[in-house]
């Protein structure tokens, strides 16, 4: 009887798994999917989602999370779950920026370089491999820094930064693309090449180019919310994630957990989300191919 | 023959990598706005002839191309230049000062994130498409995903505050920093035969390496289960059951063959240790080379700045050129 019970729940269990190793693809993009649309809905739809004003005080001073305040208030007594959803729009603005900045100059570049090769290309990739494999948060504080504190200058420093990773991505998949049958028809066939690259080319690209903005996408966050935790990105007082989480700082060792707690879990999410639509993307479509 | 020819080229090539970033970091801080006088003097009120004798004191007052290649110049002499912040400060001995605390830190999460990625990677990899590979898997995705400082606070909340257990930050207690043989603090102390120093660098040591390791971790784990798996899926595996050995001595081979992507990829991420290593640093009031920068950025102190970044750069050269020797070494089959 035992040994049957036994014998059925591995059973149950080997089916699970295997259903899971099937669709792992696609449950991950779901799921990201669904974290990424709750903080956009979060940035959306703030003022629905309290009834609290991020920047007033709204409680008494550094009070634990409970019914009024769920995540508890900070210093001033403003309500921690105010501040998390209006976070949320900093975080959307400059992740979504940022990255669409870094693809709209990245792509057309990466796609120039491996078309026309030469001088162009080598010097190009020269470039964009020196920059990236420097630590990319280093030339983000830089550029943050010379351009002054703003999350509209923050997102300009980031798409700075990733264009590298987008360029080096369209370019390789670019090359293996040129290198195709098909290219070579339409070549033969005696298209002009702005038409090859637009028409033929671009179109194969579609895949990597939505895993890329995946990935860059989560670095984006990362280094959205450290450029504000080293004090570079909004004004003192605006609700951002990384903000917070540089104010709450100090209040660590006295104990007030839910200062840093909440902002930091908001930032892991977040990227988490980005990450999982990435991962998600690159195994479905790798198992298409 | 072939490997010495491709090591020299690759060892040259290091030089247009620093000249690059020189470039790029020199012209970003001069060509955008702000002024090392007014970050450093705020915004009091000084008369325009004082200032314009601290501009040329400080040489600012010079073409910037001439400022370009004048720095040049002096950083293939050996001479990094002074501070413009602490005015007079040899800016080569508080790189060296900070340094060694730097390589200490990442050593030591480049060491906690092999072994939690290697473990990982090859449980997922043995156990392949079960729900502990998913977890491994998961674990992998979200380790990357770890914001340094909300994990670093985490660590001093239940270590330091709930559990008294660790210190919270800095480098060692006061007054117990050993005399700077190496700069290494865990070396030092011994030198010096010191346990309780060394007992105290390392209890230090203990959170921040956990941090950044385990951020640093999730691509190894990655990249192990998948190489792994590929190589449990080739012949020589098949052979070697075929022939009834162990199945422990089986994953030993099979181990060795899967890790040099593992390898290569430690190399190339030698600029993510560095930049995460600038928010441990200020997560744990690190006394590092990344708050350093941080600082000299903040104060716009161009020859530290730029001093930092070409270091900075020359490692990163020097860390991958190691590496794909490495990988020669790992990997017969690889031949330049």
């Amino acid at each position: 009887m035992a040994l049957e019970a036994g014998r059925l729940v591995s059973r149950a269990v080997a089916r699970f798994t295997s259903l899971f190793g099937q669709k792992r693809g696609r449950y991950m993009f779901i799921a990201g999917l669904a974290i990424v649309f709750t903080v956009v809905f979060m940035a959306v739809a703030a003022p629905l989602l309290t009834p609290y004003d991020p920047t007033m005080p709204s409680g008494p001073s550094l009070a634990p999370p409970s019914l009024a305040h769920p995540m508890g208030t900070n210093r001033l007594g403003q309500d921690m779950w105010a501040r998390i959803v209006y976070g949320a729009r900093i975080a959307v603005f400059v992740v979504f920026t940022a990255t669409t900045l870094s693809m709209l100059v990245g792509v057309p570049l990466g796609l120039l370089s491996a078309y026309h090769g030469g001088v162009v290309d080598r010097v190009l990739s020269m470039i964009v491999d020196a920059i990236y494999a420097f630590p990319s948060l280093i030339l983000a504080i830089a550029l943050a820094v010379a351009l002054g504190p703003s999350p509209v200058n923050a997102a300009i420093a980031i798409a700075v930064v990733y264009v590298p990773t987008f360029f080096r991505m369209v370019r390789g998949e670019a090359l293996r693309i040129k290198r195709m049958e098909f290219i070579e028809v339409a070549k033969a066939a005696g298209l002009p090449e702005s038409r090859i690259m637009l028409r033929h080319i671009l179109p194969n690209l579609i895949y990597t180019v939505l895993v890329v903005y995946s990935l860059a996408a989560v670095d984006a966050v990362l280094t959205e919310a450290a450029l504000s935790f080293l004090g570079l990105s909004v004004q003192p007082g605006t609700p951002d994630w990384g903000y917070d989480l540089y104010y709450g700082k100090d209040f660590v060792l006295s104990g007030y957990w839910w200062l840093i707690f909440f902002p930091g879990l908001m930032i892991t999410l977040f990227a988490l989300g980005f990450a999982l639509i990435g991962e998600g993307l690159s195994e479905m479509f790798r198992k298409q191919v | 023959m072939g490997l010495l020819r491709y090591f020299a080229i690759r060892a040259a090539l290091i030089i247009p990598t620093v000249l690059i970033l020189y470039t790029l970091v020199f012209f970003i801080l001069r060509v955008l706005p702000g002024d090392p006088l007014t970050a450093i003097l705020g915004t009091k009120n000084i008369p325009p002839a004082e200032l314009k004798a601290l501009r040329h004191q400080l040489g600012l007052d010079k073409p910037l191309i001439v400022q370009y290649f004048d720095y040049l110049w002096n950083v293939l002499h050996g001479n990094f230049g002074t501070s413009l912040v602490v005015r007079g400060r040899p800016i080569a001995a508080d790189i060296f000062q900070r340094l060694p605390a730097t390589i200490e830190l990442s050593i030591a999460a480049m060491f906690v994130s092999l072994v939690i990625g290697l473990v990982t990677g090859y449980i997922a990899a043995v156990k392949k498409d079960t729900v502990v590979d998913s977890a491994m898997r998961f674990y992998g995705a979200l380790a990357y995903t770890l914001f340094i400082p909300w994990l670093g606070l985490l660590f001093q909340l239940v270590f330091s505050v709930w559990l008294h257990v660790l210190p919270s930050g800095g480098r060692i207690d006061p007054g117990m920093a050993p005399h700077p043989y190496t700069g290494f603090y865990l070396i030092d102390s011994l030198i010096e035969g010191r346990l309780d120093k060394f007992l105290d660098a390392l209890a230090h040591l203990v959170l921040p390496a956990l941090t950044l390791g385990i951020v640093l971790s999730g691509p190894y784990t990655r990249l192990l289960r998948n190489s792994m798996v590929r190589v449990l899926e080739s012949d020589f595996v098949a052979a070697y059951y075929a022939r009834g050995i162990r199945k422990r001595k089986i994953m030993l081979h099979a181990l060795r063959n899967a890790i040099t992507p593992v390898a290569t990829y430690a190399g190339l991420q030698f600029a993510l240790l560095l930049g995460g290593a600038i928010l441990t640093e200020t997560t744990f009031s690190w006394p590092g080379i990344g708050t350093y920068l941080v600082d000299a950025i903040m104060y716009r102190d161009y020859p530290a700045v730029q001093a930092v970044v070409i270091v900075f750069a020359f490692f990163v050269g020097v860390i991958s050129l190691f590496v794909d020797l490495l990988y020669a070494l790992l990997d017969p089959r690889v031949r330049y």
